[in-house]
């Protein structure tokens, strides 16, 4: 996945490219690492990744704050490295907002209108039309300080829209909010973003918020894309062990190949339980990784095939809906299924329990 | 005195004692340069404590006297002058040295700064000897130059500070919005370090119209600031008139500690 060359939905017609990006800050270690990537038109594409990842390095690059140290970044099909960003016409939307706290809003909302030689009614029409579209019309005349942060947030994106530009890059905008707040933001941006057509491009590192979001996600890690795909893929289909456990909750267990049967490929686990998976075991070290939520108790009626295992229960915790229940298993791995509220019954911690999946829940990783 | 109802009358003594060692420290300190209010509207030609009779002749003869006048006048135009200069240059050097990526950061700022430590004397012989190659020496030009290597250390300082607290973001995010660097700096960046940029010229303005060593080593009586004129006058003939210039200065220094204590209760 790392290397070669990964060609988005756009293909030629993509807005943004990536070539063989690279970026050192001290000309010892890579924070990007030999970065391809292209991003579509209308597209919004999540960066996804820990911190130190190289996401916002790669995210600072395209807007201009940040040269790379070799490679190329193209938008609209011209080269942009040597482009200061005033110059690239790029909405970015800053994580601590950065609105100007000696302007009004409105004025901050027409700050980049004028750059633009649009001034009078006309800057004043357009500027009233993006506070609008953030639903903030009564607060022109506010200073930010006197703003919630989630006015703040809808400020900073009307501010980085009444341009119209035709790509909208975002760092980590939604993180000071309070969950809830974060949630509704997550669903108006997306809308936004799609009734006006922008090709957005997020960076965070709240997985939840990248696949409530995008229609691609890049998974950074170690100044490289892990895995680049849509949300479903990304959660079903993780590239490798890293993208396993960074995306959703994953039980990923050492394993060694074993042979095959009926189209499965069958691994031998630490302790010598047989599982199944399907895909074929590639050279090197091998983990099988299966999400909670597929792991159901064997007391139940089973799926014909089912791996099964037993494991002795740790914990058990009680979640509304569903229970927590993690038991050591394969000769000493936590392993934690999530049971429906229905299906459960009471455990003890120490006591026996046989628990099972279906082989097409399971997946071979690398590494 | 501020102590709780049931201090025991020892933490009372103590604390009543505490005030006045308080109070007679900041006595100390200011009774002698308050001292020369009162003398400088004695009717007396001499300098005697208490005023037997008061009057404005000193103040006549400070405005009425072309060489007082003069004086005024051209410690008013170098400090002027300085305080254009220094703050200019020193907000244009902090702004640099603030920058993540500025080599060096350490020695430069202990070099910009060092005409503050150095003695000042030595500064005046240095600017003497080295502008006089220049011919600059007994010049208003020499005089501001010298003047701006002193003042500019105070404007480095206090823009500095305001840049520690100053969000690089917004620069970032004009520039994102379609400003050039000059453009951003004038609509974003210069508001909000405004506080830290007057106090530096508050500083600077003050440096200059009181300085007195360097003005004595490099003007001559065309130049002559105020300071020198009072400096020459103790020495030449002992006239009130130096107090009441005295006094003058000190309702300047006085205004203008008050505009600085404004402008940082604003910011605070």
């Amino acid at each position: 996945m790392t290397g070669e060359h990964i060609p988005g939905p756009g293909g030629p017609d993509a807005l943004v490219r990536f070539e063989q990006v690279k970026k050192s800050y001290d000309g010892l270690q890579y924070v990007v690492k030999d970065l391809n990537l292209d991003v579509a038109r209308g597209e919004f594409l999540t960066m996804l990744g820990p911190s130190g990842s190289g996401k916002t390095t790669t995210l600072m690059m395209l807007g201009g704050f940040e040269r790379p140290t070799l490679g190329r970044i193209m938008l609209d099909g011209k080269p942009v490295e040597r482009l200061p960003p005033e110059k690239r016409n790029i909405g970015f939307v800053f994580q601590n907002y950065a609105l100007f706290p000696h302007m009004t809003v409105a004025e901050n909302v027409a700050f980049p209108l004028r750059y633009r030689g649009i001034r009078g009614q006309a800057a004043a029409a357009k500027m009233a039309q993006a506070l609008g579209r953030v639903g903030l019309d009564a607060m022109g005349e506010r200073r930010p300080a006197q703003l919630s942060g989630g006015q703040q947030q809808r400020v900073a994106l009307a501010r980085a829209l009444v341009f119209e530009p035709s790509l909208v890059l975002m760092d980590e905008p939604l993180g000071a909010l309070d969950k809830q707040l974060r949630e509704r933001m997550q669903v108006e941006i997306k809308h936004l973003q799609t009734s006006l057509g922008i090709t957005m491009v997020y960076v965070t590192h709240d997985q939840s918020e990248a696949l409530t979001m995008s229609d691609r996600i890049a998974v950074f890690h170690d100044g490289r894309i892990q895995q680049l795909a849509d949300p479903q893929t990304l959660y079903n289909a993780p590239a490798n062990r890293f993208v396993a456990g960074f995306i959703g909750e994953n039980n990923t267990m050492r394993c060694s190949p074993a042979g095959q049967e009926g189209g499965f490929t069958v691994v031998r686990m630490a302790d010598g339980t047989a599982m199944r998976a399907p895909g074929s075991a590639g050279p090197g070290e091998l983990s099988l990784s299966v999400r909670p939520e597929n792991i159901m108790l064997a007391e139940e009626t089973l799926p014909p095939g089912a791996n099964l295992f037993s494991g002795i229960a740790t914990d058990v915790f009680f979640l509304g809906d569903h229970m927590r229940l993690s038991v050591s298993a394969f000769g000493g791995e936590t392993v934690t299924a999530r049971i429906p509220v229905a299906a459960a019954r009471s455990f003890h911690p120490g006591e026996t329990v046989h628990l099972a999946c279906k082989p097409a829940d399971c997946r071979l990783l690398e590494g | 005195m501020w102590l709780p109802s049931y201090a025991t009358p020892a933490e009372r003594l103590m604390r009543v004692l505490v005030v006045a060692f308080a109070a007679a420290i900041l006595l100390f300190l200011i009774a002698p340069i308050f001292i020369i209010v009162p003398l400088s509207f004695s009717q007396d030609p001499f300098f005697t404590l208490p005023v037997r009779e008061y009057s404005l002749r000193w103040y006549e003869d400070l405005f009425g006297n072309p060489r007082w006048l003069d004086a005024m006048l051209n410690s008013a135009l170098a400090a002027v002058l300085t305080t254009i200069l220094a703050t200019t240059l020193g907000t244009l050097a902090a702004l640099g040295i603030a920058r993540p990526d500025f080599p060096a950061r350490r020695v430069v700022m202990a070099l910009l700064i060092s005409p503050m430590i150095v003695p000042v004397v030595i500064v005046a012989v240095g600017s003497y000897l080295f502008f006089g190659q220049f011919g600059l020496t007994n010049t208003r030009a020499g005089l501001v130059l010298a003047h701006t290597a002193l003042a500019t250390p105070f404007v480095v300082i206090t823009v500095t500070a305001t840049l520690s607290t100053y969000d690089t973001n917004l620069t970032r995010a004009a520039h994102s919005l379609g400003a050039s660097g000059a453009s951003a700096f004038f609509r974003v960046t210069l508001p909000m370090i405004l506080p830290g940029v007057i106090s530096g010229a508050i500083f600077a303005f003050a440096t200059s119209f009181d300085e007195v060593v360097v003005a004595l080593f490099l003007t001559a009586a065309e130049q002559r600031t105020l300071p020198v004129q009072m400096f020459s006058g103790i020495r030449d003939q002992i006239n009130p008139t130096i107090m009441a210039a005295a006094t003058m200065l000190l309702a300047l220094s006085v205004c203008l500690f008050a505009a600085l204590a404004l402008l940082t209760r604003k910011r605070g």
